[in-house]
C-alpha cells in the first residue's frame, strides 16, 4: 500500500500549498472561461462532438489495418517506420537513431509519449543531451519537473515563479517577471540551439493511414523548427493516434485546440508526409516515425475500456475536474494526470501503481461532459474502481484486485445481507432511528470539516405507513 | 447517456422510491415529495420493501452486491407505473447504470424496462404532472445547488429551476461556479478525504457569498455534505430538499 500512502502524500502536499492551490484554480478558471466561449452553439458543439467521437471510434474498429496501412504509406513516402512494443524499446530505437548520426544533441517539441517513455533520461544517461523547446516543457526541464498538464505543461508555476527560475538559471539575463520579456529571453536562448541541433524530435497528434500523413498541432512554431532544421527528425506517437483518412482532420482539428485552450485554431498546424524530397530546399533528409504500444493493445481487446484509446489529448478533461483543479498534476504521480490520466495510467502501468487513481474522482461526470471525442471517463472510472477489487482474474488490466482489502470487502458483504433483506433493512433503521441519541458526533474524517448527519426520528418507511401511503 | 424528451401524459399511480438517504436523514423530503405527486390526483405507492439503489456499491467496486441489493429494488416496482425518485443521484443510478449493471445477465431486460420508467421527481412535477405552483410564504432569498448527476446525468437543472421561479416570493441566486461539484461523492469523501473537505470549503464560501437565506438542493448527499460542513463552522445558512421547500411554501396548512 506504499504507493496509496504516497499518492496521498501528494495529495496532502498540494492541498496545503497556497500557491499550487492559486496557480491551478486561476489557470483552470481562465480555460474554462476560454473553452465555453470558443463553442457558442451548444447544438454544433454536440454535433462536433458525435462527428470527432465517430473518426476516432471508426480508427479504432479498424487499428490493426490503418496501422498496417500507415505503416505501407509512410515507407512509400519515405518515412521510416519502427515499432516499440515497450518504452525501452522505443527509447533504444531514438537512441540507435542518434548513434548512426554521431549525433549527441537532440532538441524536442512537446511530446507527452516521449514523456511516457522517460526519453530525456535515458538520452542524458547515454550521453545525449535533450533539449525541450516548447515554452512550458523548457521551463519545467530547467526546473527538473515533469509536465504538469498535458497541454501547459508548467501551468502549476505561477509567472514570478518563472522569473526566478530564470534568473537562476540564466543570470547573465537581467531580471524580469513581464511575460513577453521572458518568452523573448526563451526563444533567443533555443534559436541558437535549432541550428546546431542535428536530430529533432516530436509527438504526433493525428497520423493519417490513408496518405501517411503525420499531423502536429502547435502554437510556438518550435514544432515546425523541430521538424525542418535538423536533418533527421523523429516522431514518437502511441499506436492509437491514427486516423482512417484525410478528410477526417477538418472535424478534429475544429474540435481539438477549441476544446484544449479555447483557440478556433493554433498558429501552427504541421503536415508531414516525407523528408526532403532532391528538388526541396528544406526539410530533414530522414523521418523516422516510432510507433509505441506499451500497452495499448491489450487496451484495445476490452469492448468498454477502448473507449480510453480515444482521446486525442486535449486536456479539457482535467482542466474542468474540481478534483486536478485543487490537487494538480504532479499529485497524480503518473505521466497523464486528471481524469484521463485516472483511467489510462492504471491500464497502462497497472492497478498496484495507479490503483488509487480511479478512487480520486467524485464521478462528477464534469470530464466526460466536455471530453471531445466523448469517452464516457465517469463510466471507466467506475469500471477500473470494478478491476482493482476484483477477484474472478479474467480481465486484461493488470494488477486487477491488487487493491481488494478484506475488511473493506466484508463491509461491502455486509451491506448487502441489510440491503438485500427488506425486513432486515427495516429492523436496521428502526433501531437506527430508536437508538439516534447514540449515533457518536464524531465520525472520523467525515467530521473532521462536517457536523455529523442527524437520524431522523421516524424513517420514511414508518412516514410512509403512518400517512397511509399503499406499498403495492 | 441518452436524455428523455418523450414525455407520457398524467399516470393514475405512480411509484415512490425514497432513496435509503432520505428514509434515514431527511424523510420530511420524501414525505412532501409524496404529497407533492399526490396533490395532483396521482396515487403515490410507497414499497415497503425498498432499500438503497445499490450506488455505493456499485461505485465502490462491488458489483456483486450492488447487483444483488439492485435485484431487490426491481422486485418490488414490478407494475407498470412510473417510478419517481427525489434524488438525481438515485435516479441516475436507476435509470442510467441498470442496464449497464445488468449487462450480459439474464436479468438484462427486465433492467432495461425498469430503468425506462425511472424519473426524478422535479422532472416528473414538470414534464409529467406539468404542476403549476402558488407561493404561499414569505419572500426569501434562496440559492440553488444542482448535484452533479442532476445535472449532468439527468439533465434536471432545468427543471429544479423552473420550479424555485413558480414562487413568486423567492428570489433565486446563483452561485459562483455553480456547476462545480460540492465534493461528496460518497465514499469519496471518506477516501479522500482531504480533498472533499477543500471541495466543500469552497462549495459552501461560494454559497454563503451569494447572501441566500437558504440552501435548497435536489439530492440530499449534496446537502448532509454542504450543511455539514456549514454548521460545523457555524455558518448561518439552512438547508433543505428542493421537495421540503416546494411543499413548506405551497400547502395551505403549513401556513
Ligand atoms: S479524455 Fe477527452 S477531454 Fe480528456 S484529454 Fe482526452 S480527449 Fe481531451
Amino acid at each position: 500500500m506504499q504507493q496509496s500512502i504516497d499518492f496521498h502524500h501528494r495529495v496532502g502536499s498540494a492541498l496545503h500549498d497556497p500557491q499550487i492551490r492559486s496557480n491551478f484554480r486561476q489557470a483552470m478558471d481562465g480555460l474554462m472561461y476560454k473553452r465555453q466561449h470558443s463553442f457558442p452553439d451548444a447544438d454544433e458543439l454536440l454535433r462536433l462532438r458525435l462527428r470527432s467521437a465517430e473518426i476516432r471510434i471508426n480508427a479504432l474498429s479498424r487499428l490493426p489495418e490503418l496501422l498496417e496501412q500507415l505503416e505501407t504509406r509512410c515507407s512509400e513516402n519515405g518515412i521510416q517506420v519502427h515499432w516499440a512494443e515497450t518504452t525501452e524499446q522505443a527509447n533504444a530505437i531514438v537512441l540507435d537513431i542518434m548513434n548512426r548520426h554521431d549525433a549527441g544533441m537532440l532538441i524536442k517539441g512537446k511530446s507527452m509519449v516521449s514523456e511516457e517513455m522517460e526519453l530525456n533520461h535515458y538520452l542524458e544517461q547515454h550521453g545525449v543531451t535533450c533539449l525541450e523547446s516548447d515554452l512550458g516543457e523548457f521551463i519545467v526541464q530547467l526546473a527538473g519537473e515533469p509536465p504538469s498538464h498535458i497541454v501547459a505543461p508548467a501551468i502549476h508555476k505561477s509567472r514570478q515563479q518563472i522569473a526566478r527560475l530564470f534568473s537562476e538559471k540564466f543570470p547573465e539575463i537581467p531580471y524580469s517577471d513581464d511575460v513577453d520579456t521572458l518568452t523573448r529571453s526563451a526563444r533567443e536562448i533555443l534559436r541558437r540551439k535549432f541550428h546546431a541541433a542535428p536530430v529533432g524530435l516530436s509527438g504526433v497528434n493525428f497520423a493519417v493511414a490513408e496518405t501517411g500523413t503525420l499531423c502536429l498541432v502547435e502554437n510556438e512554431g518550435n514544432g515546425r523548427m523541430c521538424t525542418t532544421i535538423p536533418p533527421v527528425h523523429i516522431a514518437v506517437t502511441g499506436i492509437e493516434k491514427v486516423v482512417e483518412k484525410l478528410s477526417d482532420i477538418p472535424p478534429l482539428l475544429s474540435i481539438l485546440p477549441r476544446s484544449a485552450t479555447g483557440q478556433h485554431i493554433t498558429t501552427y498546424f504541421n503536415m508531414i508526409s516525407s523528408p526532403r524530397k532532391p528538388d526541396e530546399r528544406d526539410g530533414p533528409q530522414e523521418v523516422h516515425l516510432v510507433l509505441l504500444d506499451n500497452g495499448r493493445s491489450r487496451i484495445y481487446q476490452d469492448e468498454q475500456l477502448i473507449a480510453t484509446l480515444r482521446c486525442i489529448r486535449c486536456g479539457a478533461c482535467m482542466n474542468h475536474c474540481p478534483v486536478y483543479a485543487r490537487i494538480g498534476g504532479h499529485a497524480y504521480g503518473s505521466t497523464i494526470p486528471g481524469p484521463i490520466g485516472s483511467i489510462l495510467e492504471p491500464q497502462k502501468a497497472g492497478l498496484e501503481q495507479f490503483g488509487d487513481l480511479p478512487t480520486a474522482s467524485t464521478l462528477c461526470g464534469a470530464c466526460g461532459a466536455v471530453c471531445p471525442v466523448q469517452i464516457p471517463i465517469p463510466n471507466l472510472l467506475n469500471r477500473l474502481r470494478y478491476e482493482r477489487v476484483r477477484q474472478d482474474h479474467t480481465g486484461a488490466t493488470p494488477g486487477q484486485g491488487s487493491q481488494r482489502n478484506p475488511w473493506e470487502a466484508r463491509i461491502w458483504s455486509s451491506w448487502r445481507w441489510m440491503h438485500a433483506n427488506p425486513w432486515l433493512y427495516r429492523l436496521g433503521t428502526r433501531v437506527a432511528t430508536g437508538l439516534r441519541w447514540l449515533i457518536p458526533q464524531r465520525l472520523g474524517a467525515w467530521t473532521r470539516v462536517r457536523s455529523a448527519p442527524r437520524i431522523a426520528k421516524k424513517s420514511l418507511h414508518t412516514l410512509a405507513r403512518q400517512k397511509g401511503f399503499t406499498h403495492e | 447517456m441518452s436524455l428523455r424528451t418523450n414525455y407520457p401524459g398524467k399516470p393514475e399511480r405512480v411509484y415512490f422510491f425514497g432513496t435509503c438517504l432520505i428514509d434515514l436523514l431527511y424523510p420530511e423530503a420524501g414525505l412532501a415529495g409524496m404529497q407533492l405527486i399526490q396533490r395532483e390526483g396521482v396515487q403515490v405507492i410507497f414499497p415497503q420493501n425498498q432499500t438503497c439503489c445499490g450506488q455505493p456499491a456499485w461505485n465502490s467496486g462491488y458489483r456483486n452486491e450492488a447487483r444483488s441489493v439492485a435485484l431487490t429494488q426491481m422486485q418490488c416496482f414490478q407494475q407498470e407505473f412510473p417510478i419517481v425518485v427525489p434524488s438525481g443521484s438515485c435516479a441516475g443510478m436507476l435509470r442510467e447504470h441498470y442496464p449497464e449493471m445488468f449487462s450480459g445477465t439474464p436479468q438484462h431486460s427486465a433492467a432495461l424496462a425498469f430503468s425506462s420508467r425511472v424519473y426524478e421527481l422535479t422532472e416528473f412535477l414538470t414534464q409529467v404532472l406539468r404542476v403549476k405552483l402558488e407561493d404561499l410564504g414569505k419572500p426569501v432569498k434562496v440559492a440553488l445547488h444542482v448535484s452533479c448527476s442532476a445535472r449532468r446525468e439527468m439533465g434536471v437543472s432545468g427543471a429544479h429551476q423552473a420550479l424555485l421561479q413558480q414562487l413568486k416570493n423567492v428570489e433565486l441566486l446563483e452561485p459562483e461556479r455553480k456547476e462545480e461539484c460540492c465534493g461528496f461523492g460518497g465514499t469519496f469523501a471518506v477516501k479522500h478525504a482531504e480533498i472533499s473537505a477543500a471541495m466543500v470549503e469552497e462549495k459552501a464560501n461560494a454559497l454563503l457569498a451569494t447572501g441566500a437565506e437558504t440552501l435548497v438542493s435536489g439530492d440530499c448527499g449534496c446537502l448532509m455534505n454542504i450543511t455539514g460542513n456549514l454548521n460545523h463552522r457555524k455558518r448561518d445558512l439552512p438547508g433543505c430538499h428542493i421537495a421540503t421547500f416546494l411543499w413548506e411554501r405551497t400547502n395551505a396548512a403549513e401556513h
